[in-house]
């Protein structure tokens, strides 16, 4: 660390993860566990049994009124005001041109006692970004608009988030929460109680999403029972096979699981065309930043888009090595590993279109070296699906 | 031999240098536990062909982890005698015996005087204690 008086964000998990070996890394201006013993043996562990993992540097902002599905709307790239309770949709947030301010998670929760409120999820290295571009298009007109209001708040710092993945993660979460999860499919929700003493008879709120390709759930706490909550879900995860497990498993499974992230695949200088993520994009019925932008580029040829890679040989192509087609440039690799479960070297990059068919034989330039690579279908890992925890 | 036995350089090479029938000197180079283990996850690892001319300081190989590759260094003038050809395809070796069959590669040295660059087993432990007070 250069700077002498900054220090990163530490979760309530924090000690937790110092005195289990936790190795400490800055992540997105929080201490984060790259790993506890090993990268691969976690990453397997999630593949094959459940991983625990902290996931609090994500950024949380709560919006309630009647304004505020209407207002989401109006600032993603995604509807949100057909947003049934106990739902969750995936949807960008692009600025005037086009490019991608971040990606998010929005859910919609009504607990009967209060009314309904919006979670929306966002990386959290946009935290401060995403804070300042929602304050820019809510000015107190808008938010004060009589049967339209609209508040917010950053709740990050009061919220935990662990998320729990791998095929063995109801078996685990089941005797947690007082509902149904078998019965979750993939992008619900809902408000829980705790069952377990840790929980204090707190409350969370849990929803069927992941970043790891496996089935799992992702649970939002507040932070005080969060380091209890998380003990007690280790304990009860040790007859299953479980594991903590660190960020650097969780990039390395959604690498293979073929999810973009920010900073590494999607940015300012990315359009969601490029990206692949036009699906997230509803051009018309809504009027949110960039949506002209967007318009504008559909109609236009794609100078780049996103692919996966598979390299032949064992050293691994990370962000910024240029992909070539021979001796031209023709793209740029913006993530690269190892990749534990397929036991290949893979990479996500952007080449321009004419190079993006599967089955076409590229090279990477990896720190002055040439790599024979080629462009396969993402994602590169499937899981295979079971009934529930896959609806759309 | 035993750690305490060896010479390091501050990048984390090890060195064991002997005296061969002809009577050069012959430093068998390797990475050390510390390293390893810093490292984590070992995936790959580059080696040079034998006959190389190398230079005390300059990177010989590379070595890569699920997060990161680093640079090997060599730590001391002279020409590649052998390689560990077997190690790309048994990384185990390098984590399990990293003083033993996880050796690197062996140089002939051309100029003794470098030797007295290198760090003891006590001054490699002093180091490796900065670093990760880091």
């Amino acid at each position: 660390m250069t700077t002498a008086h900054y220090t990163p964000n530490r979760t309530p998990l924090y000690d937790w993860h110092v005195a289990h070996g936790g190795r400490m890394v800055e992540f997105a201006g929080w201490a984060m566990p790259m790993l506890y013993t090993s990268i691969i043996e976690e990453h397997v562990t999630t593949r094959t049994a459940v991983g625990l993992c902290d996931i609090t540097h994500m950024s949380h902002l709560r919006f309630e009124g009647p304004g505020a599905g209407e207002f989401l709307g109006n600032l993603l790239t995604r509807k949100i005001g057909d947003l049934a309770p106990g739902h969750l949709r995936y949807s960008l947030v692009t600025n005037y041109q086009g490019g991608i301010l971040d990606d998010v998670l929005v859910g919609h929760f009504h607990d009967s006692k209060a009314q309904p409120f919006y979670v929306v999820v966002a990386n959290g290295a946009n935290r401060l970004k995403m804070v300042d571009w929602i304050n820019a298009h809510l000015p107190k007109e808008l938010a004060q608009r009589p049967s339209h209001e609209v508040a917010y708040w950053d709740v990050t710092r009061l919220w935990a988030m662990i998320a729990i993945q791998g095929p063995r993660t109801l078996e685990l979460l089941r005797p947690f929460v007082d509902v149904d999860l078998d019965e979750m499919p993939y992008y619900t929700g809902a408000e829980i109680s705790i069952l377990h003493p840790a929980g204090q008879r707190q409350g969370g709120i849990i929803s069927r999403t992941g970043y790891t390709g496996e089935d799992g759930f992702e649970l939002i706490l507040g932070v005080g029972i969060a380091p209890g909550v998380w003990e007690a879900l280790l304990e009860a995860a040790k007859p299953l096979g479980g594991l903590p497990t660190g960020i650097g498993a969780r990039d390395t499974l959604r690498l293979e699981a073929g999810m973009p992230l920010y900073g590494h695949e999607l940015t300012e200088q990315i359009n969601p065309f490029q990206a692949r993520l036009g699906f997230a994009c509803e051009l018309y019925n809504l009027d949110y930043p960039g949506r002209d932008a967007l318009r504008k580029l559909k109609e236009q040829p794609l100078d780049s888009i996103r692919v996966g890679l598979e390299l032949v040989g064992r050293r691994v192509a990370r962000q910024g090595c240029t992909v070539l087609a021979g001796v031209e440039p023709v793209g740029w690799v913006t993530s690269g590993s190892y990749a534990p479960t397929l036991e290949k070297t893979i990479a996500m990059g952007y080449v321009r279109p004419e190079f993006a068919r599967p089955g076409t034989e590229l090279q990477i330039d990896v720190r002055g070296r040439k790599e024979e690579a080629q462009v396969v279908k993402l994602p590169f890992y499937h899981r295979n699906k079971t009934k529930k925890g896959n609806q759309k | 031999m035993t750690p305490k036995e060896l010479l390091y350089t501050k990048t984390h090479e090890w060195v064991h240098v002997e005296t061969d029938p002809a009577g050069a000197k012959i430093a068998t180079v390797g990475l050390t536990a510390f390293a390893i283990e810093a490292l984590t996850d070992l995936v790959y690892v580059d080696l040079p062909e034998v006959g190389r001319q190398v230079a005390a300081g300059e990177p010989f190989g590379e070595i890569e982890s699920v997060k990161a590759v680093s640079d090997l260094y060599s730590p001391v003038d002279g020409q590649i005698t052998e390689v560990n050809s077997g190690l790309s395809n048994n990384l185990a070796s390098l984590s399990g015996d990293p003083y033993g069959a996880g050796w690197l590669i062996k140089i002939k040295i051309s100029d003794e005087g470098g030797l007295s660059e290198l760090l003891d087993y006590a001054a490699y432990q002093e180091q490796c204690e900065e670093d990760n007070d880091e």
